[in-house]
């Protein structure tokens, strides 16, 4: 997985997306022993288009993340069509995990996240030219250029998951997949979180795949939800799925939709 | 072994022309001079094992690697085997593999499965060793405690090899084995394999440690890989720094301890651990000032991550 030098998605794009590149799942379906976790999840993922998947505690939104993932053995198909409409076999997926535990007082530097992640010369000879570029342009997107030589413990809640985010954007991914992604921020590190995923869907054309917890956010940020519960029991824009009474009582809220 | 002591007895012959010119009575003694070098690449060979060793939180995994030697030595002693190295090695091995594949098998927790597997080694080992005809257990207390005298040339060229061997491996896996240390489901997906990673990382720490362990002695050997690292841990801010202090802590404790351990007449690998907990204690002196450091930076930093839309 070799970094690449410039942040530049690497196909000419408009933007508005165009919305040519898809990622097909079909009939997924994911079993621990005798358990059925997921069965018979089918949608399509479109470039340029956040896509928010919501559903109660256990409803299998992390495994299905996973199995997208392909760390979790699944049943069903799953296709990428690129600009081109080519089928490559595994699309550049990123991965920003949910509140990424590690020993904060790790001598560690966010320098140090990219060089272990992103290339393969052993990072305590320091960052390659190249790979230095590739983090820095990333860490820009992001608004965290100056965060490049501090150490990842010392990162706020916030700039964490920012950094975390910039790391996700090399290789130029496909496919951005982020697992409760804003989870313990404070109101403001949330609110600008969520400007940055918005403000890089459209720049990098990138399909967004956002479990969430935090409704509010969803309904703002999504183009559209997926509800989920072991199986896809709603699909469709936010205000539509959020609004409809059987999604509002598994999920515990009141019928009316006031929250929106 | 005919290759080797045709490349190595000139180096050797070298290495010791070198060494016997430094300053100082110890220096004229040859098993000094052997012992000077075994201490300059076990040094760089545990820094950078132990680097990774704590921070993946290893450092009750490799002490089992050093007590699992017991059984090792009994398996070849029973085995009648002249050098029980070899024996010592495909145990420490086959341990490190047991426990890596347990621990991800079971639920258990990995510090009961590594304790249990710690009594088995010691106690198999005890078991054999007392069996009448291998002449007690107390005939065998030097790899307790270590010996400077077993250093020879066949264990340095062992040393050097798995040296080399590791570094090679370093340049290519250290990335992988850090990431997958910072969070495996992120190393996933950046195509890591974890368990092959890692299986390879315990199989390497095994054979590291197996091989120091007849000088050093296997109740420190353990020791001697964890301090430098956990003390380089207090004071440094990137992986950079963490690698460097950890070896300048490993290789001085190392050459400070062999040559006080001649003039104090104390145990070699004693002395050495002796000197590594001094560095330990020393970084934990001096943690307060980079602390305030890293407070400081994080207090700036916070300001315009307060401010949105910037």
């Amino acid at each position: 997985m070799l970094p690449s030098p410039e942040l530049k998605i690497s196909v000419p794009h408009s933007s508005p997306p165009c919305g040519a590149c898809l990622t097909h799942v079909r009939n997924l379906g994911v079993r621990f022993g005798p358990q059925i976790v997921l069965e018979g999840i089918s949608f399509d993922l479109r470039c340029g288009e956040i896509t928010a998947i919501v559903g109660p505690n256990g409803a299998g939104k992390t495994t299905l993340l996973r199995a997208l993932l392909g760390e979790v053995r699944h049943t069903g198909e799953q296709h990428f069509h690129d600009h081109f409409n080519r089928r490559p076999d595994r699309p550049v997926v990123g991965y920003v995990p949910q509140q990424l535990a590690f020993d904060r007082g790790a001598p560690l530097s966010v320098a140090d996240l990219f060089a272990v992640a992103t290339g393969h010369r052993p990072a305590f000879f320091g960052l390659a030219a190249v790979t230095r570029a590739a983090a820095q342009a990333a860490l820009a997107e992001v608004d965290a250029a100056h965060l490049l030589q501090r150490r990842l413990g010392a990162l706020s809640g916030g700039e964490l998951q920012r950094v975390l985010l910039a790391l996700s954007l090399v290789p130029t991914p496909d496919l951005l997949l982020l697992d409760e992604p804003a989870q313990g921020l404070d109101a403001a590190g949330l609110v600008r979180f969520y400007e940055v995923v918005a403000r890089l869907r459209a720049r990098f054309d990138v399909a967004v795949v956002l479990v969430s917890h935090d409704l509010a956010a969803v309904a703002r940020v999504a183009d559209r939800v997926l509800f989920l519960d072991r199986k896809l029991l709603a699909a469709g824009p936010p205000a539509e799925v959020l609004a409809a009474p059987a999604v509002r009582e598994r999920l515990g809220l009141p019928a009316l939709t006031k929250i929106l | 072994m005919d290759t080797l002591s045709h490349f190595g007895r000139p180096l050797l012959d070298l290495w010791q022309t070198l060494a016997g010119a430094l300053p100082g009575e110890w220096a004229q003694w040859r098993f000094m001079q052997l012992a000077l070098l075994a201490v300059l690449l076990a040094a760089p060979l545990f820094a950078l094992i132990g680097t990774q060793v704590v921070g993946l939180r290893l450092a009750f995994f490799s002490d089992t690697l050093g007590h699992a030697a017991l059984t090792g030595l009994a398996l070849g002693v029973v085995a009648g085997l002249g050098s029980p190295l070899w024996a010592m090695l495909a145990w420490a091995v086959v341990q490190a593999l047991l426990v890596t594949w347990v621990v991800r098998r079971s639920r258990a927790a990995s510090d009961t499965v590594l304790g249990v597997f710690m009594a088995l080694s010691v106690a198999l080992g005890l078991a054999l060793l007392s069996r009448p005809g291998h002449g007690g257990v107390q005939s065998y207390t030097g790899f307790l405690v270590g010996d400077v005298l077993s250093i020879n040339a066949r264990g340095l060229a062992a040393l050097a090899l798995a040296l080399l061997v590791t570094l090679a491996l370093a340049g290519r896996w250290f990335n992988a084995l850090a990431l997958a240390g910072l969070n495996e489901s992120l190393a996933r997906s950046r195509g890591v394999k974890v368990a092959v990673v890692q299986t390879g990382f315990a199989i390497v720490v095994a054979i590291a440690v197996t091989l120091n362990i007849q000088w050093i002695g296997l109740l420190l050997v353990n020791a001697w890989l964890i301090l430098p690292a956990a003390a380089a841990r207090l004071l440094a801010r990137n992986l950079r720094q963490y690698v460097l202090w950890t070896l300048a802590f490993s290789l001085t404790a190392g050459a400070g301890g062999l040559v006080s351990s001649y003039y104090w007449e104390t145990a070699t690998g004693a002395t050495i651990v002796l000197w590594a907990i001094g560095f330990f204690a020393l970084a934990l002196m001096l943690r307060p000032w980079v602390a305030a450091e890293k407070v400081l930076a994080a207090r700036a930093s916070d300001s315009p991550d307060a401010a949105p839309g910037s």
